[in-house]
């Protein structure tokens, strides 16, 4: 229950839980400016650009083979880098919810390291490590092989970057739920496989959406690493933000807010699918809650 | 101080938490607002505090000491609350909690800081807890907790005690300790109390006067013994302790019993026909032959000796329980076993049928 | 007792899962950041000093530093009341704007760096109403806050909600009950139990401005010792390929998030340890 919507009988006085009513509604108002001002006005001004000239600039914009190849490698990398770090995200929650073992708090906060550490570092450490003057940059060139400046180096520098978002979202509600319903599925004779997908999977099932969610978005998006490794090869090594990044410098507004506003699309996409998957996780979270009685 | 309510109703959306209830409280005496969950208790205490507004109604009327206080907002109304859950402030230590209420005083009614020490110092003594002024809440006892949330009440002296179910989330030996000592406390401060609970034995063992509730309204008023001895509705008989109900027939000024059985909490409907009468187990005796024509034939099924009374079930002829407390000595006298036929003889009970009340023997 | 590296457990997999995941975290992350450390340490202090103390260096940082923490403390002020309401009151489309907060953690940053550039350009939506003030909102230090206040308000509401929704409510009617003001119950009772909330949402909003590069890059202007952040300097020292050079601005970024993440970290153990028990 709010505290919002308790009103004096007849009016007499209020509830000793609200604040006075002028208080109440500046504040509200302050809020709401600030979020339409920071968040609300830049949305809507990525559609309103994108269609000031018309629909036909606006598809031209999106249809463009160098913007189609662009979402294309986008793709490519979000198909590598989400299902991997998913695979990632269920085993070390496995491994770190449902045992103990030495250096557990160590592991987690190594996994959580890589929000900690800038964009921009991100894709430096790759351009450190397989970069021409870098550790292994020799001994690739050798083989022929390009990992910074093309596609691999992409790859490379989304995994890190969205590499916690899944482990971190599933641990904490694993770790919550304890071993119980997975002994119990092991007395009943499931084997290991069993038991995870049968038992342990479905209860955590919304955790890991959520997490993927999240790790999709920043996979799509991710600016400034790819920035760094990516050496900008239009049709080549170019993510959608990037393309957005040389239209725009190219003065080409029309087609970079048209471009771009496919990836605020994404963003209403993330942000519906997020707030839905936050009320299943609520859902099932409270109908665990032992009841209440209230008298 | 004194506290009267007058034709108070409070619904939250469909479910209605009171209606219309009066009560008064008299000044100094203590007294306890019994009844199960969802009775209307709670919500009764919290609109006496102010914590709660009552529903809109003309008749309603809440008077501290014959004023109204029905436009005093909490702050003003200076009640001592004391929650369930003890409420503390889990930032201040124990001191810093008790002396909140006068440092939260307008400058010119504060007292000094180091009045304020010794009020504190003080009230750490009643609550037997000098030395603890320094510690956290997280450092302490449920039943310490408790008792620094008693304090935190006391220290701004306020006109009227509230206690909503304050051992509720304590065990039951430190909730026995307690119930004491808030007695005795009450008997040197005199402090207008109310004190809400859905336990029937620190009720009663507790108040001067209790007010048993059910479905938000108030069902009986009065003191223990009386609504131990003399309810007034089937619900306080039940609620109060155990019951054996007989449904039977009312027949030229006697009544027959056709249906014994043992209940504790029936919801039993008032005013129905046929009547049943209602017996508590030391109410009934046990024969082993019949003398006096009176009682009815059953046969012992099990025995409990662990205690100061023996209990003793048995099984009437129809298959209902039946449940009787005897003295060990007539226990022994009567040598009952598993198994031996005996009868159930009514030394005492009531037929509740509308709002009459009747005697048997 | 025999030392055991894992406690006994029925559950199966445990070699599986915890080889998998130390593997992939080695391959990673722990090998790129190990390059990292390596490579400053070969190159010596010197170097690293040479670079850092290099007065366009030593602007930018401190550019970084300075807006990222008024960026930071815009949003503990604003994100705050955001909270709050958010938590305590009902208006319209209240769950539209909650949902809409975390609207710059699932934007791109490029995207909202070219949507608040044209904005607050003077000739944009907002921009135009402090042009003839003579206030110049992007390119310039207010266009780098402004970026940083986007992309950092999440992290202070998101961390500070859930505080206000525990905020136990018999506490506040305790404290009404003895006769303390709203004010008052708002300044001796609840601030104290949501200020490491606050400064923990502070303190990320901090770290990720001093990180940020997408949304700032098309905002700020990039003029070298005026609106130049660490971070594209850090790429444009590598397009001059001064890998040394980038390296050493990269360990001072790091070691400053660190420092903030390990904050972090005690802040909610101090808090956790002073509000344990009592429920």
């Amino acid at each position: 229950m709010g505290f919002s919507n308790q009103r004096g009988s007849g009016g007499r006085i209020a509830s000793p839980l609200l604040e006075p009513r002028w208080v109440r509604w500046s504040l509200t108002a302050f809020s709401c400016s600030f979020l339409v001002l920071f968040l609300v006005v830049p949305l809507a001004v990525v559609f309103a650009e994108a269609l000031r000239k018309g629909v036909g600039a606006y598809w031209a914009g999106i249809t463009d083979p160098t913007a189609w190849s662009a979402i294309k490698l986008t793709l490519l990398v979000v198909a590598i880098s989400v299902p991997l770090n998913l695979v990632f995200g269920l085993a070390a929650s496995w491994a770190i919810a449902k045992f103990e073992f030495w250096g557990k708090s160590l592991l987690i906060t190594l996994i959580d390291l890589p929000f900690a550490v800038s964009p921009v570092v991100s894709g430096l450490i790759f351009v450190l490590l397989f970069g021409l003057h870098g550790w292994f940059g020799a001994w690739l060139d050798s083989w022929g092989l390009q990992v910074i400046f093309a596609v691999p180096g992409v790859v490379l520098a989304t995994i890190f970057v969205t590499f916690p978002f899944v482990a971190r979202e599933v641990i904490p509600l694993m770790q919550e739920q304890g071993t119980e319903q997975e002994q119990a599925a092991l007395t009943l004779g499931a084997n290991g496989w069993q038991t995870f997908w049968f038992v342990t999977l479905p209860n955590v099932r919304w955790a890991v959406w959520y997490g993927v969610i999240l790790c999709n978005a920043r996979a799509m998006g991710e600016f400034g690493a790819v920035s760094v490794v990516s050496g900008h090869i239009r049709g080549k090594t170019n993510t959608i933000p990037l393309h957005v990044e040389i239209l725009y410098n190219e003065y080409n507004f029309v087609a970079a807010f048209a471009v771009a506003s496919l990836l605020a699309l994404l963003a209403l996409v993330t942000l519906v699918a997020k707030a839905l998957v936050e009320r299943r996780i609520h859902l099932s979270s409270t109908s665990l809650e032992p009841t209440t009685v209230e008298s | 101080m004194s506290i009267e309510v007058r034709h108070i109703s409070k619904s939250f959306g469909n479910f209605t938490a009171l209606h219309d209830v009066s009560l008064q409280v008299h000044d100094g005496e203590l007294l306890a607002l019994l009844g199960p969950s969802g009775s209307g208790k709670t919500t009764l205490l919290r609109i006496i505090s102010g914590l709660e507004v009552p529903d809109a109604n003309p008749d309603s009327e809440i008077l501290f000491h014959g004023q109204s206080v029905v436009d005093c907002p909490v702050r003003h109304r200076e009640v001592g609350f004391v929650f369930q859950h003890y409420a503390l402030f889990r930032h201040m230590s124990v001191a810093d909690n008790i002396g909140f209420g006068l440092r939260m005083r307008p400058r010119a009614t504060r007292p000094s800081k180091s009045e304020i020490r010794d009020r504190v110092g003080k009230l750490l003594k009643l609550i037997q807890l000098e030395g603890f002024g320094d510690r956290f809440p997280s450092q302490l006892s449920g039943g310490q907790r408790q008792r620094v949330a008693l304090a935190r009440a006391l220290a701004v002296e306020p006109k009227v005690l509230l206690l909503d179910e304050p051992f509720g989330a304590l065990d039951a030996k430190v909730r026995q300790g307690l119930r004491t000592w808030l007695r005795r406390l009450h008997d040197e401060i005199h402090l207008t109390s109310v004190l809400v609970t859905h336990d029937q034995d620190e009720a009663l063992e507790v108040a001067d006067r209790v007010v048993v509730m059910n479905q938000a309204r108030i069902e009986q008023v009065g003191t223990p013994d009386e609504v131990f001895h003399h309810p007034q509705t089937p619900f306080v008989m039940e609620f109060l302790g155990q019951v054996n109900v007989f449904h039977g027939r009312v027949s030229q000024g006697k009544i027959e019993l056709d249906d014994p059985f043992v209940s504790e909490h029936a919801n039993v409907n008032v005013g129905s026909s046929p009547p049943a009468v209602y017996a508590r187990p030391h109410e009934l005796d046990i024969q082993r032959e019949s003398t006096s024509g009176e009682g009815f034939y059953a046969t012992v099924k099990r025995l409990h000796l662990a205690g100061p009374i023996a209990r003793v079930l048995l099984e009437a002829e129809n298959g209902g329980d039946v449940q009787v407390h005897l003295s060990l000595e007539r226990f022994y006298e009567l040598a009952l076993q598993p198994g031996v036929a005996a009868f159930v003889v009514p030394k005492n009970g009531r037929v509740f049928e509308a709002a009459s009340k009747m005697k048997l023997g | 007792m025999v030392w055991r590296f894992k406690k006994h457990s029925v559950l199966p997999g445990f070699g599986l899962t915890l080889g998998f995941t130390v593997f992939y975290l080695s391959l990673i992350v722990l090998l790129p950041l190990t390059a990292l450390c390596l490579k400053s340490t070969s190159m010596g202090w010197a170097v690293f000093w040479e670079t850092v103390s290099h007065p366009r260096v030593w602007a930018s940082c401190r550019l970084t530093y300075e807006t990222a923490a008024i960026a930071a403390l815009i949003n503990a002020v604003g994100g705050f009341i955001v909270a709050w309401c958010l938590v305590r009151y009902d208006f319209p489309l209240k769950r539209v704007f909650d949902a809409m907060v975390d609207l710059p953690f699932a934007l791109p940053t490029a995207v909202s760096g070219i949507a608040l550039t044209t904005i607050y350009a003077s000739s944009g939506l907002i921009g135009q109403w402090f042009a003839p003030w003579d206030i110049k909102l992007v390119y310039s230090r207010w266009g780098i806050i402004i970026a940083m206040t986007f992309i950092g308000l999440p992290f202070v509401v998101r961390t500070l909600q859930p505080a206000l929704e525990d905020l136990d409510k018999e506490n506040e009617e305790a404290a009404a009950c003895l006769g303390a003001s709203r004010w008052q119950t708002f300044r001796f009772v609840i601030w104290p139990t949501i200020i490491p909330a606050l400064l923990t949402g502070f303190a990320m909003a901090f770290a990720r401005g001093l990180g940020e590069y997408g949304s700032i890059v098309f905002i700020s202007g990039n003029m070298p010792m005026k609106t130049e952040i660490a971070s594209l300097l850090i790429i444009t020292k590598l397009e001059q390929h001064d890998v040394a050079g980038a390296t050493s601005i990269a360990v001072v970024l790091l070691v400053s998030s660190f420092v903030l993440l390990l904050s972090i970290n005690l802040l909610q153990w101090w808090s956790s340890e002073r509000l344990r028990g009592v429920s």
